[in-house]
Order: structure tokens, then sequence, then C-alpha cells
């Protein structure tokens, strides 16, 4: 999230597109309510169901599963065509004035520079003319026809109306009607929140689909400031946490790389890190990268990290792909290529597409390690559970170690919401039997392996040996000793580099923030953006005072949130030009004349000018991107793709099956329906229910008895013509799987015209397996094909196709 | 920094102490006593008050957990009750069905209690040891780390990793947890690491 649940009160538009939050976020969702009581704001849904969310909504409008790119940019078509467009912001924070490099060009789905062996592009002429001067070329009167709102404006202009109530199936007038209400919200004192979640990202263009609301939200001015923003509503409750701790193949905490094999040493790493400003004057606040890489090394490694061997630039491993992702594990568990695995309060046989062939790749590991409070069908996966697990324990030769490990009421620490507040927590049981904390369990598997290294050598011990690893205990650290190595302290007293007599830290010390950070090896620092959450003042994260000045919905002095407390990404950006509020009834930070100051922590320098510095200071521009340069795989502009199982051709680029960017493996590939499949007829799509949390809650006797059984959902007229009964069996497969499940006959989902084709949409909800206090059931998962996000690799959950047929059920 | 002296601490510390209310000294002690005598004690009294935070989505409704026993005091704590914080500012209080049914999951039959593992062809799930697990996983994983490692690739260009193990770390535990996970698998040069942020 740009913002916060609480901040959704200042909203005057709620568009709910890619989500369910009355059902799947229901006490965030209080926040609507609270904003349409108090404020007058109106909610729309734009969802393949009508969900209890549409339920409350003033205005709902359906739409294909896989098509919201092709409706975001119909929908920015009509604020370009109507003038529907906060001109103000859109001229001092986008580059919207920004000239493209000759050699750019859009054509039949595709930019310039495709490469369809490689299914990738070379992307160099998707950047900026560059002055002598060494900044990019801007044109304020947006009179040169290569400027980016001209390109835009151009490449939104096929998105008519009518080609999208073609594509996403969504009647024009429905279309219209969203159109119009989301554009009023382009006035400066008129704001519009988009609160979107796995309806978006679970597509193989997911990041493009968030990419075209943000591009959206710029156009209205509604990034940065109160009832705005982009907000994503994170599923897990600390996903967001293990993510800004980087906990994934590629990256190092607070959102750094992990270098590829082509930086082979730290000199080359960083000479694609300088990120020297676009523009004059402004902070492009990655320039600090070196700071913050070196302050990290050095509480990894200690005094092992020196400047001499580049910060032990030796000791991270270097990627030869882009990333080993979960989905290119089982592709190499599957190929045999991986031996040991581990799974830590994570149950991917139910989570990731394709069970059967994740349940082959788990038995070609030699040994796997689970770490969870609750049994799981992963660790279970060679256990014969008839149709639900079909398996034969004697030809599986995997062996299988399940630690039992606590739960949050046993377990003290921080956990990251949504809007990014760092939320303490305290433990408030014992265990039950043995469990141990994840800390002491990785601590013995640290300890232990450091031990035989020490005795035995073998390969490449060093980074194992000096892991800086100085706890009081070291079997299991503290939460606070771990809380304050992610913070960071002074490992030497720190001079001013302007006079060296005076001292700025002193050794031993907590830092107060991140801008304390050096790149001189006298920091350390575990995760730059957590800076300032465990300071000498103690531990800001445990806070709970729940004051709100001035009711803005900030509470800034509950817990702590990052980036250095900052309750509202971009907030410069609620301010004009000259640093006055858009709105000032929604005041958050103003310019003084001197200084910035309000609410919030200002997002900018605090004495940056505001005609000379722009908001986006992440951004070496200053200014936020309507025009992605190089950074997203498909193109600097979002281009409706089909999903890689579709019941229509892509009608403005018929040739292209799916996005054409998308990673796929060959054994996968043939396991895709083709387009308009007569053998798979159906476009379905999985989702939640408000009982439900994941593959859980079917631990839990209360939800196993709200919602005991595994269902399908599906239209009267589907059921109809298909002769399927309201509660009676059906079974459901696709070219991966086959699942039984009762019909849920509903008018929730109505059939849809799309490119003049009936089109009958199934619903899936995702809850059940073979373990568990609810009735056995299938997984949707059986069913999804495998094939994630071009940019990030989330499967594509969303869309994909079945056929269904009356059943009399499994048989036991 | 258990529990900050809250309303509900408030209202739970001046509920117990009723007959010592004014009303006693109005005269109607005999009809107060009587009456307090009648009322089942308030099962909450004399429980540890806890703030933790919903296990389930990221809305992170804030939860005060009831526990017969303190572990502040080293004492073994046993759950009793879970309910929605009411100064919390998200969910001032309320919890929707799964938050509401927390204290279910704590305590649920699946729950796993001691170590156990599966052997090769077994068709069940033995017992065995904290001690010999830990070994057993640190050796298999020196053996495959030796086994595997790259130091170099096909140029010589020094790339120290490991590919053939993988870790697929979780996302409801801590930062300190996800932190000290990090620095245990980054260290061994590990490159199959992932959560579980796209599902």
């Amino acid at each position: 999230m740009t913002n916060s649940w609480t901040d959704i009160r200042n909203t005057d538009l709620v568009v709910i597109m890619g989500g369910n939050a009355a059902e799947a976020h229901p006490c965030g969702f209080k926040w609507v309510t609270e904003a349409k009581a108090n404020r007058g704001a109106k909610l729309v849904v734009v969802d393949p169901r009508f969900t209890r969310s549409a339920a409350v909504a003033d205005y709902y409008a359906p739409i294909r599963q896989g098509t919201d790119i092709a409706f975001l940019n119909g929908v920015i078509n009509y604020c370009i065509q109507n003038n529907k467009v906060q001109w103000d912001y859109v001229k001092a924070f986008t580059n919207a004035a920004y000239i493209v490099k000759e050699g750019f060009a859009y054509k039949d789905g595709l930019f310039t520079g495709y490469d369809e062996t490689k299914r990738d592009y070379d992307r160099s002429t998707w950047d900026y003319v560059i002055g002598e001067d060494g900044f990019a070329v801007v044109d304020p009167t947006f009179e040169n026809p290569r400027c980016v709102w001209n390109l835009l404006k151009e490449h939104v202009s096929i998105y008519t109306p009518e080609m999208v109530s073609r594509i996403t199936g969504t009647p024009k007038d429905k279309f219209l009607k969203v159109c119009e209400m989301i554009a009023e919200c382009s006035s400066p004192t008129k704001t519009m929140t988009s609160m979107y979640a796995l309806g978006w990202t679970q597509h193989s263009k997911g990041s493009q689909n968030i990419r075209t609301m943000a591009m959206l939200q710029l156009i209205l001015g509604n990034i940065g400031v109160r009832g705005g923003g982009m907000n994503a509503l994170r599923g897990h409750s600390n996903i967001q946490g293990l993510t800004d701790i980087g906990l994934m193949s590629n990256l190092i905490p607070g959102y750094m790389n992990i270098p590829t094999e082509r930086e082979k040493d730290f000199t080359t790493y960083m000479s694609t890190r300088g990120f020297k400003p676009l523009r004059p004057n402004q902070m492009s606040y990655w320039q600090n990268y070196r700071k913050f890489f070196v302050s990290f090394m050095k509480q990894m490694w200690g005094p092992a990290a020196t400047k001499e061997n580049d910060w032990a630039y030796a000791y991270l491993p270097k990627l030869d792909v882009p990333s080993y992702d979960v989905l290119r594990a089982f592709e190499l568990m599957h190929q045999g290529k991986m031996n040991v695995y581990f799974c830590q309060g994570f149950n991917p046989l139910q989570a990731f597409p394709n069970k059967a062939k994740l349940a082959e790749s788990l038995a070609k590991l030699k040994l796997l390690v689970i770490m969870d409070p609750l049994q799981t069908e992963t660790a279970r996966f060679w256990e014969n559970h008839g149709v639900y697990n079909q398996a034969d324990p004697s030809t599986i030769q995997t062996e299988v170690i399940q630690l039992p490990t606590t739960c949050f009421a046993e377990d003290e620490g921080s956990l990251v919401n949504s809007g990014r507040w760092l939320q303490w927590h305290w433990a408030a049981g014992s265990p039950p039997g043995t469990a141990k904390t994840d800390v002491w369990i990785m601590s013995q598997i640290h300890l232990r392996l450091k031990e035989l290294y020490r005795k035995e050598g073998g390969a490449f011990p060093d980074p194992i040996l000096n892991l800086n690893w100085s706890y009081k205990d070291p079997h299991e650290p503290s939460p606070a000793e771990l809380a304050k190595e992610m913070n960071g302290s002074a490992l030497t007293d720190v001079f001013d580099p302007n006079d060296p007599t005076k001292k700025v830290l002193e050794a031993g010390k907590q830092l107060a923030g991140f801008a304390a950070l050096r790149d001189d090896g006298t920091t350390a620092c575990g995760n730059w953006i957590y800076s300032g959450s465990f300071t000498e003042a103690g531990n800001m994260m445990a806070r709970r005072d729940n004051s709100d000045p001035d009711d803005t919905g900030a509470y800034p002095k509950w817990t702590w949130a990052w980036p250095a407390n900052r309750r509202i990404l971009y907030n410069r950006a609620s301010c004009d030009i000259d640093g006055k509020p858009w709105d000032p009834t929604r005041k958050l930070i103003e310019w003084d004349g001197s200084k910035w100051a309000g609410y919030d922590v200002p997002d900018i320098a605090p004495t940056a000018k505001p005609q000379d510095v722009g908001p986006f200071i992440m951004n070496p521009e200053g200014v936020s991107r309507l025009f992605a340069r190089g950074m997203m795989r498909e193109g600097p502009f979002p281009v409706h793709y089909e999903p890689f199982e579709s019941p229509v051709a892509n009608v403005i680029a018929p040739k292209i099956k799916g996005n054409p960017v998308a990673r796929v493996f060959k054994d996968d590939l043939a396991q895709f329906a083709e387009t308009a499949s007569p053998e798979f007829p159906y476009p379905a799509t999985s989702y939640r229910l408000t009982e439900h949390f994941h593959y859980w809650t079917k631990n839990n006797h209360v939800n196993a008895v709200l919602q005991p059984e595994f269902f399908v959902e599906l239209s009267e007229e589907l059921a109809k013509e298909k002769g399927i009964a309201n509660g009676g069996w059906v079974r459901v497969w696709s070219k991966r799987g086959s699942v039984f499940a009762k019909a849920m006959v509903t008018k929730r989902i109505r059939p849809m015209t799309v490119d003049g084709k009936t089109v009958h949409v199934i619903g899936i909800p995702i809850h059940w397996g073979f373990i568990g206090a609810a009735k056995k059931g299938f997984g949707a998962n059986v069913l999804t094909p495998y094939v994630g996000d071009a940019n990030i690799e989330t499967p594509e959950y969303k869309a994909f196709l079945v056929n269904i047929e009356p059943s009399t059920g499994p048989v036991a | 920094m258990n529990m900050e002296l809250s309303r509900r601490a408030f209202l739970r510390v001046s509920g117990a102490g009723i007959a010592g209310t004014s009303l006693g000294a109005m005269g109607f002690g005999d009809v107060e006593e009587a009456q307090a005598a009648a009322i089942k004690p308030f099962r909450l009294v004399n429980t540890t008050e806890t703030r933790n935070t919903c296990t389930y989505c990221s809305v992170a409704c804030g939860i005060i957990i009831y526990s017969k026993g303190d572990l502040k005091k080293g004492e073994k704590a046993d759950i009793v009750h879970i309910e929605g914080d009411s100064d919390h500012p998200t969910n001032r209080g309320t919890l929707c069905p799964k938050g509401a049914a927390l204290l279910d999951i704590v305590k649920a039959k699946t729950r796993l209690t001691e170590p156990m593992v599966r052997r090769a062809g077994s068709d069940t799930f033995e017992p065995i040891s904290w001690d010999e697990a830990m070994d057993k996983i640190a050796r298999a994983m020196k053996a495959d780390r030796d086994a595997n490692f790259v130091a170099a690739n096909k140029d010589g260009t020094p790339v120290n990793r490991w590919t053939t193990t993988g870790f697929l770390a979780a996302s409801a535990t801590t930062n300190e947890t996800a932190w000290c996970t990090y620095k245990v698998v980054r260290s061994t040069g590990m490159l199959v690491f992932d959560n579980q942020a796209r599902v």
C-alpha cells in the first residue's frame, strides 16, 4: 500500500477491481464503509463475480477475468478524450513531457525489439532522448509528437468503449458509467483509491495490471494524497515483511539485488547502480545504494567484510538466471536437479499450480524438511488418500523430516501490515509438546553446519564460518537482538566528513535512521528501510499510542511504518508545485516557505524547495513514469494480452498467445489448452471465501463447520444447459487434472458476451485438501496452469480453461 | 511491555473490586455481598493479557490473548481466550470469521507437537529426537553442498552458488525470524530461495 487501511476513510471513490476486500479483508473493508457513511464516498466494483464487495457497491460492472488492462487502458483513453486529467499534477509530477528515443514504436501487440525465440525484447529504444547536458530532454508544451503524453494518447486510442466491451465482456453502458465515476476524480479536490489483491497479481501479466491502474491514478493526480494511492491488499500477515527482508532468490533486504554472474566484481556491480539524476536538482535517492549495501554486508559478515575484499562481495551467490522462484524450483525438482528442499510454514503442494507435477517433483527429492505449526499436505505428499492424493508410498524414496514450530501466539516479534506498519507482538502461550521457534531451528542449522565445516572443511566454507553470529545465546537469538541488527548500529565512532573533530555517531549505538548509513564500513544495517525501527530511544514497533491529531487517519505514534515512520508514500505530491495542498481540507504536509511539515513525515528532504525537487525521490527523474522505460519486460506501456488459456483469440493481436514474454517451460506448454478450445470451453477463476484462510483454517473446527465442503460456482444458465443441479455433484477438469465438487448454482455469475460469443465463467474456491478438520476435497491447483507473470512469476490462477459435467461424485 | 494499563485492564481491576465500591459505604453492603456471591466469577479474571496480531491477512488486526499463567514470570501459559483489541486503530476490536476463531487454530488437533521422520519407502511418520533430526539435516545439507556447490562458472568467474538445495520461506513468521532465516540461508550460497508473496 502507498497509503494505509485507516487512510481509506479519506477517499471519495473506492475502486475494488482485482480484489474482494469485503470478504478477503473484512476488518480493513470497514474503512470503505466509514468513507461511504461519513464522506459520501462511492464504491465501484469490477469483477467477474457479483461478490459481497459488489453487493454493497454503488455500482457494479462485470468483467471477464484476464482483461483488466483492456478495461483500464479504455478508462485512460476516456479520460484523455474527455479532458478528465489533473493537468497540473501530470505536468509537474509525471514524465509526460519527456521525449522518447527515435526507433521506439508499437505495432500489432508488440513493441520494438521483440525476439520470438528468446521470448524477450531488446529494450534499447525504450528510453528518453538524453541531451548534451546529460539530462533527459523534455517538452513542457507537449507539442513534440515523440513526448510521452502523445505516445500514450496514441497507444490507448484503440481501446474505445466498443473495443473494451468486445474484449472484456463488460456491457458498453456499464463501462462508460464506471469511466464517468472515475473521471470525476481528476479534480484536485476529489480522490480515488485503488484496492486490489490477487485478482490482479495472479495473471501472466499481473504486474502490468497494477501498473495500468497506477498510470490512471497519476493522470488523475491521486498518488501521494490522503484517500488516494495504489493499495495492494497483501495476503498473509507478514508477506510484506518477508519481501522487505528479501527472502527471495534475487533480493537483498530493502529491495537491493543479488548480483548476476555478469557482475563479476563489486565495481561492475556498482557501475549500473549510480542512479545519476536524469533531471537537474533531483534527489534520486538510490544514489545511496552503496551505503545501504556496504552496511548490509557489514551486518552479515562483520569484520570479514573489508574494503580490501570489496566488503566480501565473493560471499554472495551470483545468479545465472533471472530468479530461482518456486515455479523454477519445482521445474528443477521435476528434472531431478534438486536434492534437498525446506518448507518453512508453507504448503506448496496446495499453493502452486498443477498439483500432479508438484507431487512428482517432491518424489524426486532425497530430503524434504518441513517446519510448520500444523500438519500439511506437502509433508504427507507420499501418503495415499484415494482420489484426493493418489500415491504409493513404497515407490517414493524421499525422506521427510517434519519439525513442529511455534505459532503466532507463542512467538514474539514484528509483522508488517499492508500499510507498512511494523507492529511488534508478544508471546502469550507455551508451545505444544516440544515445538520450537523457527529462530531456534535456523540457529541449529547454522551452528551444526558451521561445526561440520570447521571440523571437516569443504566447499567454500568462509561465508558460513564468518557469518556474524554474536548473540547472547547463539542457540536462540532474541527477537530484540535480531530487530536491532536490522535497524543498524555504528561499528566505530563516526565523524562528520566536513568536520573531522565532530563526532556524529558513537560506537555501538543504534542508528536513528538510514540517513546515518555510511559506505566506509563504519555502520552496519541489516535492512536499510527498517532503520529507525529500533533506536537508542527503544523499540518503536512496540509503541501503542493511538492518538491521531486532527483525525487524519495517520496514527503517527502507533507502532512504526517504513520508511522513516512515513504513513503515506510520495506525500510531497499531495501539494502543488508551490508546496500548497491540492485539497486544503485534506492537508498532509505543506511547504511553509523554509521547510516541509505537517501530519506525516515528509517524503522529501525537509528543506528541498518545491519548485526544484520532484516528489518521486526514488526515481532519477524525480517524477513518476507514465512511460516505464525498460523496467517492465512487456514494454513501457501496458498492452492487452489474453490469458495463456483463453476462450477467444486476442482481438488486438490475434497471433499472440498469452503474454509474449512470460517464461514457459517446455513440458508445461504442452499442457495448455488451445485458444477457444471446444474441449475446454469455460474460463475458470479461483477465489477465496471469507470463512477460510488459504489451507490453514481447514485445520480449525469452527471454520471447517462454517464452510465444510469443496464446491464450484456456476451460473443458472450454464447449470441449465448442462443439467447440473444446485448442490449436486459435478466433475470439473482441465488439461492438467480433474476434480469432483458440489455445484453452487448462483445468480452471482452471469454469462457474458465476448467478441460476439457467449462465455460462461466458473468460480473455484481454493481451501480444501486431504488434511484437517474439514471434509476432504480437491485444491483448485489440480486444475491451474504452470505459468507465471513475466516480471515476477506469480502463477496465473485467475484465468484458465476447464470443462464441467454432472457427476455422481468421487468413488472412495 | 506485555500490556499497558489500558481501559480494559482498568475495567477488570475495578470489576474485581466491586465489594469495595462506594455502594458499600452507603449501607447496601449486605445486598452487595449477597449479589456478589451469586455471580459466577468472570472467566477472564486472573488471566494474563498479551497484545498480539491476527496471524491471517495483512489487515493485521490487533488482538488480546488471555492466558492462564504468565510467560514473563517464567510460568507455563495456557491460552484460554482471544478477542479483538478495541484500542487498535485499524480493527477497533472487530474480527472476521477467521480471526474470531483464532483460539481453535492455536489449539487445533492437527498442531504438530514432536519431530517426526518419514523414511524412504515408508507409509508412516515415526518419532525422531530434535538432536538427531537437526544432525541429519545439517549432514544432508553439507553432503549436497560439497557435492554440488558451483565455485566458478564456465568463464572462470567466481559465482559461489548452490542450486540443488532450496528453501521456501514462510509468510506469517516475524521479521526477526525472517532476518535470522535470511542470514542462515544466504550464507550457504543458496539461490533457490523464495517466499509466499505470490500466492
